[in-house]
């Protein structure tokens, strides 16, 4: 992180709210005290996202002191794009097409993201420093070697760089994080008892009034959390009674599904959906 | 496939299998019977997570981290073996699982069987080609340690990927299909592996099962094997005989096809390997500068990553290059100041005095600095489609510093399959040779066999920004600390305030016969009749005489307008304003000598004239003889002219004439200087 700020003219980080992004933002934190952060944070939003997220976003950043950057793709918002309606254009518009718009308006030359190598199989090749052409492209036959711990971040102006501070961290890495560090985290990812309907194989959550129930749904009450956090319409719950942190890493250690398992993004276009979403430029 | 039996479960490192982990393995499919879960004897933290989950967060928190690469090629089963580490330690899920089932029926080489391979092949073009074109972290961890395994091609052409996965890596697993023996990929992954200073070499010899699990096909094996490590100096190596399609070996040793082995299996000798942690932290105190953190006016922090030894409060520091020295008064951290702070660690340091130090810089022990140099000679790996143009500038980066560059003709360019020396007037993608390195100005470095931070560096293309080479030192080739600066007394700007002018190179460049000598001559007229102190360099005049020694090749032509740039130079140094007719054609050589000179000096001026319009003029009749072929190497026939992006300047001779050319040339010049002329 030191090294990207010292190398880069206006670096970001991107900011989910979830677990990945509160360690990425603990370690800032911890790469730059006294100061703070030297970078805003910056939030592409789909206004899909669950309403605890929001809570935690708006708290994590004045705690860090540092400046929150919201952003809203103007054309998905007049559109009124939603994951119960456009199915995969959800994703492409707010997140895709929404993190480049941000990226150009603001002028980021360089911008931290949570991505880990140990999520998906494209990502096991990510480099930590991920350079994108001016058009936010990624060639993954054409990527800078990097190495011992030696990175390369010129770039000519208009490109950028993504890069992965904690790329090589994996899922209990994290979470052994959170819990030595006490880090705040979405209460979300702990069970409780919460509105639910399931659907296409998901389970759901109602988190608010917008969540357009098909004939027949009734929300039932169960004793759910997440294991990973998205927009609410398309992320699914596990049923689970872990309410606490230890609960929680013992269920993840004992499970048999992975982690992305409850995206349902990941599963478009068969084994390659994630490589070519990030061709396209969705981080 | 059947005639694997199950193993003994016996020999200290397992206990029972768990309650937990059956549960689940119940609502698991088992696709192949002949994969047996082996592992469920080895990995015994499941019994830990479900009874006591806070005790294996401890034992998880403790566990240390090794990081290795897997050489070999497709054919030796690399990926497979991965697949099978994955597997055996629980890393793979349910879900994956059911997705590695199906590929493994539609892609899989193997039949009804699962396709380990699969599982580790990411990109989607590989999946198609059947083979692995990157480096491909995969992570797994067993009760004792965590483990990054680099996961990279073993044929030539990836030579680069290999380097690059080797960089991290504490122990390189050389694997080796049984029915082969050691072949010549063999000797290079291991060339590679000691080159880039990997101490822990581990032989796996693989496939055992085809070879009827035969002691003496692996006993011979090793001992062609240990002839060969001891010739290119490799002091020594664990060899195991494993089958990573049917498991053997690979959790619990010795297999029950293997009765006469007696060493580790491979997860054990993984797991209990000693990594040299330690050692850096032994050596004298060095951190290199990243950033300085400075939030208000009362602190003034230095932080980075140490790359040897230790330091404390109280502990004397020299700033190097500067030499300047201090004493360490906090280890600032953001759970409280530190007592101490050891190799490995990103900290941040305040200093007991207000001294000039600033990224690129090196704190080091005030008693035992290290050396900063601008020359050395350096093992290099070139990682670019581009090959190395010798005295080229590029970007080096080592540690926090970033400079100029350029490498000399290597001395000698080393066969990977034969390791013989080779005379090299270039180095090409994927090869390896040994070179002088000249930097503009002096670095602080440590051999790299002494200290892989200071001793490794990237080279990078001025133009492209890309990683072209990895580059580890050898030594330098004199102290730069012996070589000094003759400081003038009469300086560059005594000599240009004398004559009343602002020195200045107005750099010609074009295809031939563009016009660029014609233009160049009136403008120096012009200038002179203005009472300026002028010198025009003209390329085909300097080729008689500072540069009759170098012909027209693409390394000559760099090296000519290199030295016409050191003359350029000095003559600004001199006060004059300098004009240069040359065809000049790569961008990168004029990028040289426009960093040579002060900011605004170097006036690119672009005479842009048509090939077809340069050919038809012909003045000298050289086209015709190019194209005739008499000519080699002729700009615009058969080697590239590259357009300036943004000259300065730029003449459109179709539609200016040279007397124009020459007028707005000039206003330019004069335009841009200061009023008191």
């Amino acid at each position: 992180m030191r090294e990207v700020v010292a190398e880069a003219t206006n670096p970001v980080m991107l900011y989910s709210v979830g677990k990945d992004s509160a360690v990425m933002l603990h370690l800032a934190k911890k790469a730059f005290y006294p100061a703070p952060p030297p970078f805003p944070l910056l939030h592409v939003d789909t206004t899909w996202k669950f309403q605890d997220m929001y809570a935690l976003r708006d708290k994590a950043a004045r705690e860090a002191g540092m400046d929150l950057l919201v952003y809203h793709n103007p054309e998905a918002m007049e559109r009124g794009i939603n994951p119960f309606d456009h199915g995969p254009l959800h994703t492409d518009m707010w997140k895709t097409e929404g993190l480049k718009q941000a990226l150009d308006k603001w002028g980021f030359d360089a911008a931290f993201g949570g991505a880990r190598r140990d999520e998906e199989k494209s990502r096991a090749k990510e480099r930590i420093f991920s350079f994108r052409t001016a058009t936010h492209g990624w060639d993954p036959k054409n990527q800078r070697p990097e190495l011992w711990n030696l990175y390369n971040a010129r770039k000519a102006k208009g490109e950028s760089i993504r890069v992965f501070p904690i790329s090589n961290w994996t899922e209990l890495d994290i979470w052994q994080y959170i819990m030595a560090e006490g880090i705040e985290i979405v209460p979300l990812y702990m069970a409780a008892k919460r509105p639910t309907v399931m659907r296409d194989g998901l389970l759901l959550m109602v988190d608010d009034e917008r969540f357009p129930l098909k004939p027949g749904e009734e929300p039932v009450m169960r004793s759910i959390r997440f294991r990973t956090l998205g927009c609410y319409p398309l992320t699914g719950a596990v049923e689970s009674e872990a309410a606490t942190l230890p609960e929680v890493v013992q269920e993840m250690l004992l499970t048999t599904t992975s982690e992305r398992q409850g995206r349902a993004i990941d599963k478009d276009e068969g084994g390659a959906g994630m490589e070519k979403k990030k061709q396209e430029g969705y981080f | 496939m059947a005639e694997n039996s199950p193993l003994p479960l016996a020999g200290g490192v397992g206990g029972a299998p768990v309650a937990a982990r059956d549960a689940t393995d119940k609502d698991t499919p088992t696709p192949n019977p002949s994969s047996k879960r082996e592992g469920d004897s080895v990995y015994q933290t499941d019994s830990l997570i479900a009874e006591d989950i806070g005790a294996y967060l401890e034992l998880h928190q403790n566990k240390g981290l090794l990081r290795f690469i897997t050489c070999g090629s497709v054919d030796d089963g690399k990926s497979t073996l991965i697949g099978r580490l994955l597997y055996d330690s629980k890393m793979i899920f349910e879900d994956q699982l059911a997705a590695l089932e199906a590929d493994s029926r539609r892609v899989g080489t193997q039949g009804q069987a699962i396709d380990f391979a699969l599982l580790v092949d990411g990109l989607a073009a590989e999946r198609e080609q059947g083979i692995t074109i990157d480096v491909a972290y995969r992570f797994f961890s067993t009760e004792k340690r965590k483990f990054i395994v680099a996961d990279t091609p073993g044929h030539e052409q990836y030579t680069r990927n290999m380097v690059t996965g080797a960089s991290t890596a504490d122990l390189a697993v050389i694997l080796i299909d049984a029915r082969k023996g050691v072949l010549m990929q063999t000797r290079r992954h291991s060339f590679l592996a000691h080159l880039i200073g990997i101490r822990h070499i581990v032989l796996a010899v693989n496939k055992m099962d085809l070879v009827g699990y035969d002691q003496d096909v692996f006993n011979k094996i090793v001992a062609d094997y240990h002839a060969f490590a001891q010739e290119i100096g490799i002091a020594g190596f664990t060899a195991i005989p494993i089958s990573g399609f049917k498991g053997d070996n690979i959790t619990q040793a010795p297999s029950s096809e293997t009765p006469w082995y007696r060493g580790p299996s491979l997860i054990e000798h993984l797991e209990t390997v000693e990594i040299e942690a330690t050692a850096a932290q032994a050596g004298a105190f060095r951190m290199p500068v990243q950033w300085v953190n400075r939030p208000n006016l009362d602190f003034r922090g230095f932080a980075g990553l140490i790359a040897e030894g230790t330091v404390k409060p109280g502990d004397a520091v020299r700033v190097i290059p500067s030499g300047k020295t201090s004493t360490v008064s906090r280890i600032v951290t953001l759970d409280g100041d530190l007592e101490e702070a050891v190799a490995g660690q990103s900290v941040t340091l305040t200093l007991a005095d207000e001294i000039d130090c600033s990224r690129g810089d090196v704190l080091a022990a005030a008693g035992d600095p290290p050396q900063a140099a601008d020359q050395f000679e350096a093992s290099l790996v070139w990682m670019s489609d581009e090959a190395l143009i010798p005295g080229r500038g590029y970007w080096l980066k080592l540690a926090t510093q970033t400079v100029s560059a350029s490498v000399a003709h290597p001395k000698y360019e080393i066969d990977v399959n034969s390791l013989e020396h080779l005379a090299a007037k270039t180095l090409s993608l994927n090869s390896i040779g040994v070179a002088e390195v000249t930097t503009d100005k002096p670095i602080v470095f440590e051999p790299y066999a002494k200290n892989r931070q200071l001793g490794g560096f990237i080279l990078i293309d001025k133009l492209t920004n890309a990683t072209v080479a990895a580059g580890m030192i050898h030594f330098s080739l004199r102290r730069a600390q012996n070589v000094h600066w003759q400081a003038l007394e009469i300086g560059r700007e005594q000599h240009a305030t004398l004559k009343g002018q602002a020195p200045a190179v107005l750099w010609f460049t074009g295809l031939s016969g563009s016009g660029k000598s014609t233009i160049a001559n009136m403008v120096e007229k012009k200038l002179h009749a203005t009472g300026r102190h002028t010198f025009l360099l003209d390329g085909d005049n300097v080729r008689h005489g500072l540069n009759k020694d170098l012909g027209f090749t693409e390394a000559d032509r760099i090296e000519n307008i290199r030295r016409v740039g050191e003359v350029a130079k000095l003559m600004t140094d001199a006060g004059l304003i300098v004009l240069t007719a040359f065809i000049s054609p790569f961008r990168a050589e004029r990028e040289l000598v426009r960093q040579m000179l002060p900011e605004g000096e170097f006036i690119e001026v672009f005479v842009d004239t048509p090939l077809e319009v340069a050919e038809n003029r012909d003045v000298k009749g050289l086209y015709k003889k190019a194209r005739a072929g008499e000519l080699k190497n002729f700009t615009g026939i058969d080697s590239p002219y590259e357009r300036p992006v943004n000259p300065e300047i730029r003449i459109d001779t179709t539609k200016t004439s040279p007397e124009e050319a020459a007028e707005l040339i000039v206003n330019r010049l004069i335009g841009a200087w200061t009023p008191d002329l």
